[in-house]
């Protein structure tokens, strides 16, 4: 399944199959009733659990997404900045090969003795673009090789899938939304590019796709994690700093790292309730 | 082929997916547009609803403009949308979380409430064309008379209740629209430029004193081209209205920009290298001082020593030019500025407009002329000005009823 293939948003699906039901009874106070309806259950903060899915594989043969509550995990002290998930990601979901398009990307900390800020750049930057050749291949280039570095690190960044994501808030048709399972998707085929929902976030981890029109940002790899791969960037991360797995298993490797670390997630200061845990960031990671 | 994105240039250090700016110069259009709307029903209110006999001959005037503008409020909107075609799905399943959910809805209940006013409004000169006039302008002034054709002076006082009691119901519409806006950008939390609860009162004054200066402009330009004599006193009641709105404009930026200032929260020292650089110029010298202290002062002074006739036209003419272009600028600086300032807080964007293409300047530039060119072709049927006032219908009426008989 592809991840614009994501099912229609369980609200939508809610609000359709009434104005359908409006529409067979060809009562325009039916229709308004439904309008009312399903406004007073989003407002009460319900949902259709049982009705969309029921106890049936969903959305993909043999997956249930009842059963599953995906996190992704990040030990940023073990990256190397090879940027293998920069080139994974970009094939994997056929993002534009240029360097203002990204699902996920690595971003660098370098502090310069006698400075007290760090320098932060990250593929994207013009000499790195210059130092990997073209902006379709991705490295870090060996900018500070003349200066002395007292501490650096890498950290890879990519959609946050909140709990409570502020582009599912602001989006004006319900086109993104946020999975039983905990992944937010887009229907490329119900946006209507707007961009409401690039500036709602607070990461960056939007952008919007100029060739279908509409938004587009990271889905976790969602057409992969449910015929049972791992996300692209996991896969072929070397060091194993990049994780992903199931929470409501207590021993899959997220479980486990949220368990025995003391783990931070990015910005909890906008309420979004992020679920990349972290560990190894700094105070000046943004 | 153009290509499909302009990319900006940047400063520091900026999300990489940021350096394409979402929102063009054509989001710095929309909420323009919808401010001349708020701004110039407020003027025909004042003489509609309150009563102020100063704004009659602006008041038909003002009402059409205010319909001229509004229907050109979707363009801007329409040509930015990755998928126009499917802009109906905001109406068809408005998610009811979305702070522009209802946008559809209040924006079609605020044209149709125009509408309706300005049929009221125009509707002797509609009639009187529908029974003198000739050709396909006849036929259509005849289904646009939705077959009430009655003038007398029972009618016009019973249209007039109706007009009183529209104007009644849009003053909230129009002021709850815009003050909307504001909160489209208000109540964003992941730009410290934007998210501010003053947002909406901000948006609100500055879209009264931009469709003020608007109704002003053309009043004056028009008044010359139709080689009519100006009502001075009719232009001291918008000069005074101008003022007055303009204090609180101004006060009420000011206080938002002090508080973020003094907030200083995370990113303060990127916003301060923002404001205290490239802004200067757009933001400090030309939308405060140019465009808002000077016309203050020199409405003040024009008002306070008395001004008339030449001098009195020509300082409200020149004050209501430079608060026009003040509220496009504020409009561009808070829509441009907050994205060019990185979430990162620890980089700048520069984003340049391009001229062409659909987010270029010269589309913002026709969708800014697009009101101006609907009024131009309505005011060549029916005229919004006070001059001919309602005894010359009353007379055509009787006219029409005569030629029946």
């Amino acid at each position: 399944m592809k991840a614009d293939d994501t099912p229609v948003a369980p609200a939508r699906r809610f609000f359709l199959r009434e104005i359908g039901r409006g529409a067979a009874c060809a009562s325009a106070a039916a229709g308004a009733a439904g309008l009312l309806q399903s406004a007073a259950t989003q407002a009460a903060g319900k949902d259709d659990r049982e009705t969309v899915a029921g106890t049936e594989s969903y959305p993909a043969p043999g997956y249930d997404w009842n059963k599953h509550r995906w996190a992704f995990a990040v030990d940023a002290t073990k990256c190397i900045g090879c940027l293998r998930c920069v080139e994974a990601c970009k094939k994997e979901n056929h993002v534009a090969l240029d360097a203002h398009h990204f699902r996920t990307w690595v971003e660098r900390y370098v502090y310069l003795e006698g400075e007290e800020k760090p320098r932060v750049d990250s593929m994207a930057d013009p000499v790195n673009i210059e130092a990997a050749g073209s902006e379709k291949s991705y490295r870090f280039a060996n900018r500070y090789r003349d200066q002395k570095v007292e501490k650096a690190f890498f950290v890879p960044k990519l959609c946050n899938h909140c709990t409570h994501p502020a582009c599912v808030q602001v989006c004006p048709t319900g086109a993104t939304y946020k999975t039983r399972d905990g992944f937010v998707v887009i229907d490329h085929d119900y946006c209507i590019g707007c961009q409401y929902c690039v500036q709602a976030c607070p990461y960056g981890a939007r952008f919007f796709n100029h060739e279908k029109g509409v938004t587009d940002k990271c889905t976790w790899c969602y057409h992969r994690v449910v015929k049972g791969l791992q996300p692209a960037c996991v896969e072929v991360c070397p060091v194993q700093a990049r994780m992903f797995g199931d929470l409501n298993d207590k021993e899959s490797v997220v479980s486990l790292f949220i368990r025995n670390n003391r783990v931070q997630v990015l910005r909890p200061e906008t309420g979004n309730a992020p679920n990349v845990y972290y560990i190894g960031l700094d105070k000046e990671v943004v | 082929m153009d290509p499909l994105f302009e990319a900006s240039a940047f400063t520091g250090y900026v999300y990489p997916n940021e350096t394409v700016i979402p929102w063009s110069v054509l989001i710095v259009v929309y909420p323009y547009l919808t401010g001349l709307v708020a701004g110039s029903f407020t003027v025909s209110s004042l003489y509609h609803v309150f009563h102020m006999q100063q704004f009659k001959p602006v008041a038909r005037f003002s009402m059409l403009l205010a319909l001229c503008l509004m229907l050109c409020v979707p363009m801007p909107l329409l040509l930015h949308l990755g998928r126009p075609e499917r802009a109906f799905n905001a109406m068809i399943t408005p998610h009811l979380t979305s702070a522009f959910a209802i946008f559809g809805y209040a924006a079609s209940f605020y044209t149709i409430l125009l509408l309706l006013e300005n049929w009221f409004v125009y509707r002797p000169q509609i009639v009187q064309i529908a029974n003198e006039g000739r050709g396909p302008v006849r036929w259509i002034c005849r289904l646009a008379t939705l077959g009430s054709n009655d003038v007398s002076e029972r009618a016009l006082s019973y249209d007039h209740r109706w007009i009183y009691a529209l104007t009644v119901i849009g003053i909230p519409a129009a002021l709850g629209l815009h003050g909307y806006v504001g909160f489209v950008f208000g109540s964003l939390k992941s730009r410290e430029w934007w998210s501010s609860d003053l947002m909406p009162p901000v948006f609100l004054l500055s879209a009264v004193i931009s469709g003020t200066s608007l109704v002003i402009l053309l009043y004056i330009l028009t008044s010359l081209a139709r080689k009519v004599r100006i009502d001075e006193s009719c232009i001291k009641g918008l000069a005074v209205t101008l003022w007055g709105f303009l204090v609180f404009a101004l006060l009420l930026e000011g206080v938002e920009f002090a508080s973020l200032l003094y907030r200083s929260r995370e990113g303060i020292d990127v916003i301060l290298t923002y404001v205290t650089g490239r802004l200067v110029l757009p933001f400090f010298i030309l939308q405060l001082g140019l465009g808002s202290l000077v016309p203050l002062l020199l409405l003040a002074f024009a008002l306070l020593r008395g001004f008339q006739g030449r001098a009195l036209i020509a300082t409200v003419f020149a004050c209501a030019f430079l608060v026009l272009g003040a509220v496009l600028l504020m409009r561009w600086n808070v829509v441009i500025g907050g994205q060019e300032i990185s979430k990162t807080g620890k980089g700048l964007v520069d984003y340049q407009p391009v001229l062409l293409g659909r987010e270029g300047l010269l589309a913002a530039g026709f969708v800014l002329c697009a009101p101006l060119i609907l009024m131009f072709v309505a005011t060549r049927f029916l005229s919004p000005w006070a001059e001919q006032d309602r005894a010359t219908w009353l007379n055509a009426g009787r006219r029409a009823a005569l030629a029946q008989a």
